[in-house]
Formats: structure tokens, C-alpha cells, sequence
């Protein structure tokens, strides 16, 4: 495996995580509801995740659990901001600092436990491509999944009836309950999706990138996956382009430090942070662009009246 | 089971004072809850968490000392939630007012002088102010998100802490450790008692809250903040400047939250450490909200959340509980918060599973 | 749906004795709000229904009713004779209903075909829609583009989308709320040529409006609803809009006196004002200039939605117009003047939005005083706020313009709609403002609360105040206004006396007839 091969697929990994978490983000959002508890719904997954794969000595067990852990903690989260009507943003922060707390809780039992990855065998036959074929090969399946689920969700949003409906609820939950549809129950199941994508997306972190369970482990990933659904102004594919900005990012930061350049490796954590600062500062200067595919309903309370 | 909500005509007065103590005790039902499934007596971990810590004067001073910097940053957050600015890089801006107010205490190190002090909380202030600055002028200037770039810009401030303890503000005498010299007399925080740790922030901390009350309360600014929050149309038509107000509200918070940070730097702690916050700059935003975004409401809103710390502690040295759960606690109330201030403005109606059929839209 | 019960409706017999639609004894209770009590309403097939009452009367709670928005609190519906639980909004157009609402349900992100696939129950393709969406729409005179996004149209273009919406469905009954509040009198003309070729086909309708001239011209049975009652049941075609507005409001509506004013010294101008939108979906303002006289009342007519937002923000201040402009008042340049400037000179404002613009909801009507007091040294002394001042001054307004409160001071969100703006403009009159700016007096407010209202804009110009209202009510421009402009798409027409143009007149320049070959004379000068 040569350097380049090497070092792009450690920037697959770095960018899968954020990729998962902002497509649940994105189709949450898209619904009209802003859960800025991205972070503790990841860190969540990561601790479910790490916990369920040691219990069951099984890396699939690991991510399914991830993801029930992250969608059961979207669900408090639901309830709250759809059937008690409260600010979604301070709502956000709370499910961030309980999954911090509960993720600590849960992780504690399995700190300094690692768990042990394999490639994936029965693809071995694309190893033989030139130059994307050991890249094919070296991505793990969850990169794969991430790739899928960005097709599946930009065919679902644009193509599909459902997300058809998704749409309408984000951009006028008012008429979408005129003409009959149980707003409620559209964003409560765009939340619990967003949820299973946060706690796939830190079951991914704890299991296969770090590979082991440490507090708080997530650094600020899931607000960087808040930060690149605005980067992306809504759209799936454009996701895929920012996720792997980051990824980069991140990479970066490491090789720097391993090449002994003399910048306090300090500055070069902040890396991922400033420029998520910087992007956003950017992407928002041009507001026309940004506003024509945010959903309109986004972040404010809706409640039926029967 | 479904949950109706029906609007109110007006806010429930009684609501408005019922409803952060009906939170306070379903969060300490389900906080029993959680200790049982620990193996835990529930009676027994909840007094050994919220009551012991009261029974004691030594403890009863920590409780002023962990509330000082939550009342501070509480009621700037107060200020910045009222008027729909979401400052939550109050953790960033406290830690940059530490290390601002440091910097003065380490410059003139092993000087005397009456000036050092209030020299350093000036500092303080700043160095918060400055780190808030960022996100109101790229809020204003740009539209970005304050709550993203807040967030992000307390990581960097986390670095740059990291940086300058391992670096540039390093005792050249501290045998390699990450840690400053520790300040000197004039530059500590003159103490409240004898044989606590009360500080001299405690009296900040209340004055400010008193100072935001009537600023809230009796000044037309105070009336900006609540109109631009509440209704920025109506503010626009009252000729209240939007960008005025972003500023404003997250410069205060700034400058309240880097005061805290050299309070607790030059307080309790003494000289600057890699972490010089168990992360009260987030505690304090459920501090706000428990406190009804009120200043008076953030005192006490403040020393409940302190108990929570002293709690945690207490409880982790005598029943083993991990320090995680004073997380889950805060957490936990917070949500619960939340979901009890609805009771002011609507009616929760709950429907059994045996009520009317639920009507479906997706057909 | 399952619980729903089903019933074939489609090839019922059309008899006449049989009503299509029966509601029976409804009520319906918000808390302790009775919005509909014990209401009883009739229709039969292919007749077109009236349904008449103030603001606040249970219209719209009712039909809400019919279409399964909202459920009534005891009462039974009955379709053919049938008794119905119309559960939801599918289920009612699965039996035939239809409804135009007067606040549309469309979706601004979705295109027209989308919106129209969302209100259609079953799996169809967009591309099927689309192409039926052409057809039907042509064949009733209603031309829409399938993929044009709906942020893009009209507001009548919008409504078109509502109809055709319904009509994909063969509805039995169509239910219409207000549907000709936003069309030029020659688009309504051309929606009455549909309608009655509906009424034709068989096709009842239900038809919400509160202009009765119309009413008495379309409908051959009305039921009228006070306060959330039947009041009556009458034939239009029988009576006059002066007595169809006696069973609505319960009383003779105090006419307005009409006062001898003198037009004086301009005291409020603009001039070139031309700013494109900062909202996509908003209305770029193109050239704009106008002047008002002391003693003078201007109307700026106007279908919704073109420009009327946009032109109030500038005139007021609370937007600073571009440098290209000129606004002068009372001679002094006020252009790069924000809204606090402008009020000290002596203007006073009242935006059209009650709730959240010209007042705090969550405020106590003392605290909303504030709004526009401030600015101009009333009740604040140095930063403090003056309570004492802040209440009297408040409750004198709720005392000389009738305000009606269920408390003292109570809380802006708890007054109705008229109660509300007769404080919203009480409280500007009451600063004996020299211009006054006011955008929709009296939407959406009782015919009491309007009258009150408009005479109090009278009486202001006869002090020798020079006053602009922007109204999309031409009932209201030629009841208070001595000339009038038209606003369309952002441009406004030059001023005419309101003496010497009519309905028909306005309903062009509202078309854009006048303002648009104006713009192409100023084009063709740039080339």
C-alpha cells in the first residue's frame, strides 16, 4: 500500500463519521426541526456501540446497537420539542449534555478495552484495480454504508413521495396539517432517523477509528456535522464534498505533527475547529444562496390544533 | 398515549413559579431511579448528594465557590438567551478570561500593589469580551451561526490554554509540570472567611445579578433586549438595532464569563492549569434556564447546580458513584426544565390508549 | 383512516331535496372559548351557499370542520343524508369536498405539481399530475405552468393552484374562504364565470367572502353566524348589502363623517425610490414616488404581495432607503434617517402584522406603548423606563379609542384582532403625529373596530395631518382616502383623485396596465 493509498484512507475514515452524522442532520433538518444534540447523540452511539461489540464480541451488534442507542436519545429529544412544543435549540443542548453524562456512565465499564478490525476479505478481487483498487479494498464497510446512505437519502428527499412530504413539512407545517398530514409524526420519524445516523456515526468512531472508548471522545464532531449541513445548503451530495474538507482537516493535523513541523501541535488541533468557524462565515455572508434550500419552518415551534 | 397541547389565554402565574420545582423533583425521582439500577439505596444516594453537603460549613462555602462562576456566567447567558442570541462558547470566553487576567498576575509577579487585582479582572473581562466579540462580529457582520462559531471558538480556547500552560506561562521552576507560577498576595482573590474558600467573586457575582435585574427590568435597554428576543419585527419597528443587540448581549456575556474565569483562576485555584473548569460555562446555561433567564431566579438556580457539583463529589468519594453522573443529573434537569415551562403557556392533555381514535394523514 | 367510515359518494343522485352537506347543532369550544354554538348550516347540490359573519364569527372554525382540520366538540355532520365523521382532510376529499383557503396551504419551496400531488390522496406520478394540471387548469380558464416554483407566482397564480387542487378531485362541494380578497375585480370577475359553470355541473359551493355586493350577485342562499351563531338564513338575491351587513354586525354600522379638510403645504414625499428585495421571495420596489399634503389622505391600493411590505419598511425608516432616492418631511431629507429619526420629525407608523410587529404579544398593552414612545423622549428618563407615564398614556388610549380589555393592562396577545389595532393606531393618533403611515388599517378587524379606525384617520387629516394608507380594501380607499395610487408588482401608479377613477379603474391599474407601459416608456428612454 503506498503513501498516497495510505493517507487517503485514513481521511475515509476521518470523513465517515462526520458524512453519517450530517445525512441524519440534513433529512432532520429538512423537516424543520434543528437538533443541535447531534454531539451527544454521537457520543451516545459511541458508548452503545463500544459496549454492545465487546458484550456480543460482534462488530455488527456494535453499530446496531450505536444506532438504537442514538435513536432512543433523538426520542427524548422528540417528545420534547414535537409533544411539549419547547425551544429546540436549548432542547439541543440538553440532549448533548445528558449524552455526555450518560455515554460516561455507559463507556466506563469498557475503558481501555480495544477492539480488533478486519478488512474486508471476500472483496479482495478489487484489489487488483489500479490505483482505486486498494482504496476500494481498504475502506471499511461502514464507508461503504455512508456512500449508500447518501444516495438513499438524496433519492429518497428528491424522488420519493415520503420525502416529498418531508419537504412540505419543513417548509409549511401549517399546510402540511391543513391538507391533513400528522406533522408530529413526520418529524418525530425524521428525528429518530437523525438519531440512528449520530449513534452509527459514533459507534464508527469508538469501534473502528480510535479503535477503544474514551470520555467525550467526540471531540466536536457532531457539531462540525451541524456546521457542514449549512456548508452544504441542504443538499446531500454537497455533504460528501464538505465531510471529506473536514476529514482532510483532520488528517492534516496528524501528518503535521508526525513530520515534526514546528507549529505547536496545539494550533494544529484547533485546525478542524477554525475552519469550521471559517466555513461558516463564508457559506453565510451570501445569504440568497443558502436561504433558497433552507427549509422554511426550520427551528420554530409548531403545534396542531384540533 | 398521546400528549394535546392547548394555549393558554395568559402565562399560568403559578406555572411560572411551580414549574422549575416540579423539574427539580421529578429530575431527583428519576435521579432515584438511576441510583437503584447503580445498586444504590435511592434515599440514601440522594442525601448523600443533596443533603449532606448542606450540613456542613465547609461545604457550605464550596457552595458559594462553585456558584460564584455559574451565577456570573448565568446571568449573562440570561441576557443573550432573552434577546434569542445563543451565546454557548461561554466555557471558551471564561477560559480566555482567565488566561487574559493570568497574564497581568504573571506580568507583574511578585510586584505589591492595590491596582494588580482590579487590573486583572479588567483583563478578565476583556479577554472574554474579545473571545465573544468573534462570533457577535461574524454574527452580524456575516450572519454565521453564533452558536456553531461560539462552540468551535471554545475548543480553540481550550488550546490555546493547553498551549500557553505547556509553553510560554510554564513555572520555569515547576519541575516540567504544565502549570503557571502560582500568583502572588496582591494577585489572589482576597478571601470572604477565615478557613474557606469563599472569595471576593461571590460579591461580583451578586452584584451583577442585581445590576442585570434593574438593567432588565427598569432601563429601556432592558426592554431592547426583551422585545428583540420575543419579536426582532417589533424591535426593528421600535428602532432597535438588530446587530446592536447581538453585540451587546454576547459583549456582556463575554466580559461576565471572563470575569468569572480570572475570579476562579485567581481564587480558588491560584495559578493557571491546563483545566481551570469543570465546565461551568456549559452548567451555566442550564443555570439561565433554571433561573427563568431572571437574575435573581440565577442565584439560586446557581448554588442548586453548585450542589450538584459538591454532590457529585461527595457522593463519589463515599457510595463510589462515577463523576458521569453529575452530568446526568444536570443534563436530565435541564430537559425536565424544559418540558415543565410548557405548563406556563399551554395545557397538557394526555390521552390514554384507550382514548379517541388517533387520527393519521398519511393516506 | 382505518376507523374511517367510508362512503361512496361519487355517482349519488343528484336530488335536491336531499342537502349534500348537513351540519347539525355544531359546537365547537377552544378552553373555554365557544367559537361555533350549536351553528346548524345547509347546502344542496349545485347551489352556491353564502356563508357570512365578522371576523371572529366561526367561519372559518366551521368549514375547518367540514374539511377535518378540526374537530367538532358535540354536533353531527351528514353527507346525502348520511351521518359522516369526517376524521381528516383525506377522508373529506375522499367524500367530495374540496376547500379553497383564504390563508393558503401551499408550500413555497415545492413546485406547482408537487403542491398539487400533496393534497391528492394514492400514489400518482408528478409527470400524470402535471399533465392533468394542464389540461384541467386550461379547460376552466385558470392557465398554470406544472413546474413553476410557487415562491415565484402571484398571489392569484397561488390561488388558481388551490382550485385546480380541488378540481383534480371532482369535488361534490367546494368550499371557497375569501377567495376574491386577493384578485383585481376583472380576475374575480372571471372566477364567478367558473364558479357558476361548476354550480352548473352540479357542484356545490360553500362561498366565504365579506364583500357583499358580490355575495347578493353570486349566491342564492346565505347563512350568517354572529359571535358563533346562526343568526339568520336568507337569499341574498333578496336583500341589499346594507341589510346583509345589519344581520352580520347586529347593528347599523356608524357611517363616516365626512369633514371638510384643506389640502395645505406638502409634508411627506418620495421620490426614484427604487431598491431591489433582500428577500428571494420578495418584491423589488422600481421607482416609486409619491407626495401627501397636509390635510390630505393618499390611498396606495393593491392586490397583497406586491411591494406593499417592502414600501412600508422604507417609509418608515425601520429599512434606510438607497442614497438614490429622496424622502423629504415636512422639506428636511430624511432618506438616510432611520425610523427613530423619522418619528422625532413628527410621522407615526402602524405595520399591517399586529402580532410580533406593531406589538409584542407576550407584552402588557403599557409595555407595547413603548414601541414608539421611546424615540421620541415620552416615558424614558435617562434609560429608565417611566411606569407611571407608560400606563397613563395607555390607558388613555384604550379609553378614547374603545378599546375593548378583558383587564387593565393586560396583554397585547390577549385582545382580538380589532381591539388590537384600534390601540395599535390609538397610540400613533395619540402622538398628534404631523404624517401618519399606515399599512391595512382595518384587516382582518370587525366592521365595529373599523369604523372607529378609519374615522379616527378622518379626523387626524382634518387637524391638518397628512396621512398615506396603504389598503388593499377599495371599499376603505374610497371611504377615507381624497386620491389614490396603485401599487403592482413594486411599481406605483401616478395619484389620482378618488373622484374621478372607479373599481373598474383600479382593478386595471391593480393588473399592472397603467404601471406597466409606463415601465416599458422608461426602458425604452434607457436604451
Amino acid at each position: 500500500m503506498d503513501t498516497f493509498t495510505a493517507i487517503f484512507l485514513t481521511v475515509v475514515s476521518a470523513s465517515t463519521p462526520l458524512l453519517i452524522a450530517a445525512l441524519g442532520e440534513l433529512v432532520v433538518e429538512k423537516s424543520g426541526v434543528l437538533n443541535l444534540g447531534v454531539e451527544g447523540m454521537m457520543i451516545i452511539g459511541a458508548a452503545c456501540g463500544f459496549a454492545a461489540a465487546i458484550t456480543f464480541d460482534s462488530l455488527i451488534m456494535g453499530f446496531i446497537g450505536g444506532m438504537v442507542g442514538g435513536a432512543i436519545l433523538s426520542y427524548f429529544f422528540a417528545v420534547l420539542v414535537l409533544n411539549f412544543a419547547t425551544n429546540q435549540v436549548a432542547t439541543g443542548l440538553a440532549l448533548t449534555m445528558l449524552g455526555l453524562g450518560v455515554s460516561g456512565l455507559i463507556g466506563e465499564p469498557f475503558a481501555g478495552v480495544t477492539i480488533q478490525s478486519s478488512p474486508m476479505e471476500f472483496l479482495s478481487f478489487v484489489g487488483e484495480i489500479p490505483v482505486i483498487g486498494p482504496i476500494l479494498l481498504g475502506m471499511d464497510p461502514i464507508a461503504y454504508i455512508g456512500f449508500a446512505l447518501l444516495i438513499g437519502v438524496a433519492w429518497f428527499l428528491n424522488s420519493s413521495r415520503a420525502g416529498l412530504i418531508l419537504r412540505a413539512v419543513g417548509d409549511s407545517p401549517t399546510s402540511a396539517h391543513t391538507l391533513g398530514y400528522d406533522v408530529l409524526r413526520v418529524r418525530l420519524y425524521a428525528i429518530l432517523f437523525g438519531g440512528a445516523c449520530a449513534g452509527l456515526a459514533g459507534a464508527y468512531l469508538s469501534i473502528i477509528y480510535t479503535p477503544f472508548w474514551a470520555r467525550e471522545m467526540t471531540a466536536g464532531r457532531g457539531w462540525i456535522a451541524l456546521a457542514l449541513v449549512v456548508f452544504a445548503s441542504w443538499l446531500p451530495f454537497r455533504l460528501l464534498v464538505g465531510a471529506y474538507l473536514f476529514g482532510a482537516v483532520t488528517i492534516l493535523q496528524f501528518h503535521a505533527q508526525g513530520a515534526q513541523i514546528a507549529i505547536p501541535q496545539q494550533f494544529m488541533a484547533s485546525m478542524p475547529y477554525l475552519a469550521t468557524v471559517a466555513v461558516l462565515v463564508i457559506i453565510s455572508a451570501s445569504r440568497n444562496r443558502a436561504k433558497a434550500n433552507t427549509p422554511a419552518s426550520l427551528g420554530r415551534v409548531f403545534v396542531p390544533d384540533r | 398515549m398521546r400528549i394535546d397541547l392547548e394555549a393558554r389565554g395568559r402565562p399560568s402565574v403559578l406555572m411560572i413559579w411551580l414549574s422549575p420545582v416540579i423539574a427539580i423533583v421529578i429530575t431527583l425521582f428519576v435521579g432515584g431511579i438511576m441510583f437503584s439500577f447503580m445498586g444504590l439505596e435511592p434515599l440514601n444516594a440522594l442525601y448523600v448528594y443533596f443533603v449532606q453537603p448542606l450540613t456542613n460549613a465547609y461545604q457550605l462555602q464550596e457552595l458559594v465557590v462553585k456558584a460564584t462562576p455559574l451565577i456570573l456566567i448565568g446571568v449573562g447567558l440570561s441576557v443573550c438567551f432573552l434577546s434569542n442570541n445563543w451565546n454557548i462558547g461561554a466555557e471558551g470566553q471564561f477560559v480566555m478570561g482567565g488566561i487574559a487576567g493570568s497574564w497581568v498576575a504573571l506580568t507583574f509577579h511578585g510586584m505589591e500593589g492595590f491596582w494588580i487585582l482590579p487590573l486583572m479582572m479588567i483583563a478578565g473581562a476583556l479577554g472574554g469580551l474579545l473571545w465573544a466579540l468573534l462570533p457577535a462580529f461574524f454574527k452580524a457582520r456575516f450572519n454565521a451561526n453564533e452558536i456553531l462559531t461560539s462552540l468551535m471558538l471554545t475548543y480553540v480556547a481550550l488550546q490555546i490554554l493547553d498551549y500557553l500552560v505547556r509553553g510560554p506561562l510554564r513555572d520555569p521552576d515547576g519541575f516540567n509540570f504544565p502549570e503557571s507560577k502560582l500568583f502572588s498576595p496582591s494577585a489572589t482573590m482576597p478571601l470572604l472567611t477565615d478557613g474557606g474558600r469563599m472569595h471576593l467573586g461571590a460579591v461580583f457575582a451578586v452584584i451583577s445579578a442585581i445590576a442585570i435585574a434593574i438593567l432588565l427590568w427598569r432601563t429601556i435597554k432592558g426592554f431592547e433586549v426583551k422585545v428583540s428576543g420575543e419579536a426582532p419585527r417589533a424591535a426593528r419597528f421600535a428602532g432597535f438595532s438588530e446587530k446592536g443587540m447581538v453585540y451587546f448581549s454576547l459583549l456582556l456575556s463575554g466580559a461576565l464569563a471572563g470575569l468569572a474565569g480570572i475570579s476562579e483562576v485567581a481564587g480558588p485555584i491560584g495559578q493557571l492549569l491546563p483545566v481551570i473548569s469543570p465546565g461551568y460555562g456549559f452548567t451555566a446555561i442550564i443555570v439561565a434556564f433554571l433561573g427563568r433567564l431572571n437574575p435573581i431566579g440565577v442565584i439560586f438556580a446557581g448554588l442548586l447546580l453548585a450542589l450538584t457539583y459538591i454532590g457529585g463529589e461527595n457522593a463519589q468519594i463515599l457510595l463510589q458513584v462515577p463523576g458521569d453522573a453529575t452530568g446526568v443529573f444536570q443534563g436530565i434537569l435541564l430537559f425536565f426544565i424544559l418540558a415543565c415551562d410548557t405548563l406556563i403557556k399551554y395545557r397538557v392533555k394526555i390521552t390514554g390508549f384507550g382514548g379517541k381514535p388517533v387520527a393519521e394523514g398519511e393516506s | 383512516m382505518a376507523t374511517a367510515k367510508k362512503t361512496k359518494t361519487k355517482k349519488a343522485p343528484k336530488e335536491a331535496s336531499i342537502p349534500l352537506l348537513e351540519a347539525r347543532d355544531i359546537t365547537k369550544a377552544f378552553g373555554s372559548l365557544y367559537a361555533n354554538d350549536h351553528v346548524n348550516l345547509s347546502i344542496k347540490p349545485g347551489e352556491i351557499h353564502a356563508l357570512l359573519g365578522e371576523n371572529g364569527a366561526g367561519k372559518s372554525t366551521l368549514v375547518k370542520m367540514m374539511y377535518g382540520v378540526l374537530q367538532p366538540t358535540s354536533g353531527q355532520m351528514f353527507w346525502n343524508g348520511n351521518h359522516v365523521i369526517i376524521q381528516n382532510p383525506a377522508q373529506a376529499r375522499d367524500l367530495g369536498i374540496g376547500m379553497v383557503f383564504q390563508h393558503f396551504s401551499l408550500f413555497e419551496a415545492l413546485t406547482v405539481a408537487e403542491n398539487i400531488s400533496l393534497a391528492m390522496t394514492g400514489e400518482r406520478s408528478l409527470a400524470d399530475i402535471a399533465g392533468e394540471v394542464v389540461e384541467v387548469s386550461n379547460s376552466y380558464g385558470l392557465p398554470l405552468e406544472p413546474d413553476r416554483a410557487v415562491h415565484s407566482l402571484s398571489v392569484g397564480e397561488r390561488q388558481r393552484i388551490e382550485i385546480v387542487r380541488c378540481l383534480l378531485q371532482h369535488p361534490r362541494l367546494l368550499v371557497m374562504d375569501e377567495p376574491t380578497s386577493v384578485l383585481t375585480p376583472q380576475e374575480a370577475d372571471k372566477l364567478f364565470v367558473t364558479l357558476e359553470r361548476l354550480s352548473g355541473e352540479g357542484v356545490a359551493i360553500l362561498y366565504i367572502s365579506h364583500r357583499l355586493e358580490e355575495v347578493k350577485r353570486l349566491c342564492s342562499a346565505a347563512t350568517i353566524l354572529r359571535m358563533g351563531k346562526n343568526v339568520a338564513e336568507c337569499d341574498p338575491r333578496k336583500e341589499t348589502p346594507a341589510s346583509l351587513a345589519r344581520m352580520m354586525v347586529g347593528e347599523d354600522i356608524a357611517e363616516i363623517k365626512a369633514s371638510s379638510r384643506k389640502s395645505g403645504a406638502v409634508r411627506f414625499s418620495i421620490e426614484n425610490l427604487s431598491r431591489k428585495s433582500d428577500d428571494m421571495f420578495g418584491v423589488d420596489l422600481d421607482n416609486v414616488t409619491m407626495s401627501v399634503r397636509a390635510g390630505q389622505i393618499l390611498g396606495i391600493a393593491g392586490i397583497a404581495g406586491n411591494g406593499q411590505e417592502e414600501l412600508f419598511a422604507l417609509i418608515s425608516g425601520e429599512q434606510v432607503a438607497p442614497e438614490s432616492s429622496v424622502i423629504e418631511i415636512d422639506e428636511k431629507t430624511v432618506t438616510a434617517l432611520g425610523i427613530n429619526a423619522r418619528r422625532q420629525l413628527g410621522v407615526a407608523f402602524v405595520p399591517e402584522e399586529r402580532m410580533g410587529h406593531g406589538a409584542v404579544p407576550h407584552l402588557v398593552l403599557s409595555e407595547n406603548t413603548l414601541l414608539s414612545t421611546h424615540a421620541i423622549g415620552l416615558h424614558v428618563k435617562s434609560g429608565m423606563i417611566d411606569r407611571g407615564e407608560t400606563g397613563r398614556f395607555s390607558s388613555d388610549v384604550v379609553e378614547r379609542f374603545d378599546v375593548r380589555v378583558p383587564r387593565p393592562d393586560p396583554v397585547a396577545g390577549n385582545l382580538s384582532g380589532g381591539n388590537l389595532q384600534k390601540f395599535m393606531v390609538g397610540r400613533e393618533i395619540s402622538l398628534e403625529p404631523g404624517v401618519l403611515i399606515v399599512n391595512q388599517p382595518t384587516w382582518g378587524v370587525d366592521a365595529g373596530a373599523a369604523a372607529t379606525i378609519r374615522q379616527a384617520i378622518v379626523d387626524l387629516a382634518e387637524q391638518g395631518s397628512a396621512i398615506v394608507v396603504i389598503s388593499q380594501d377599495l371599499d376603505e380607499i374610497f371611504e377615507v382616502c381624497d386620491s389614490v395610487s396603485v401599487i403592482s408588482d413594486g411599481r406605483l401608479s401616478p395619484a389620482v383623485s378618488t373622484g374621478d377613477i372607479d373599481y373598474e379603474g383600479i382593478g386595471l391599474l391593480m393588473g399592472g396596465m397603467g404601471a406597466s407601459s409606463e415601465k416599458e416608456g422608461t426602458d425604452s428612454h434607457a436604451h
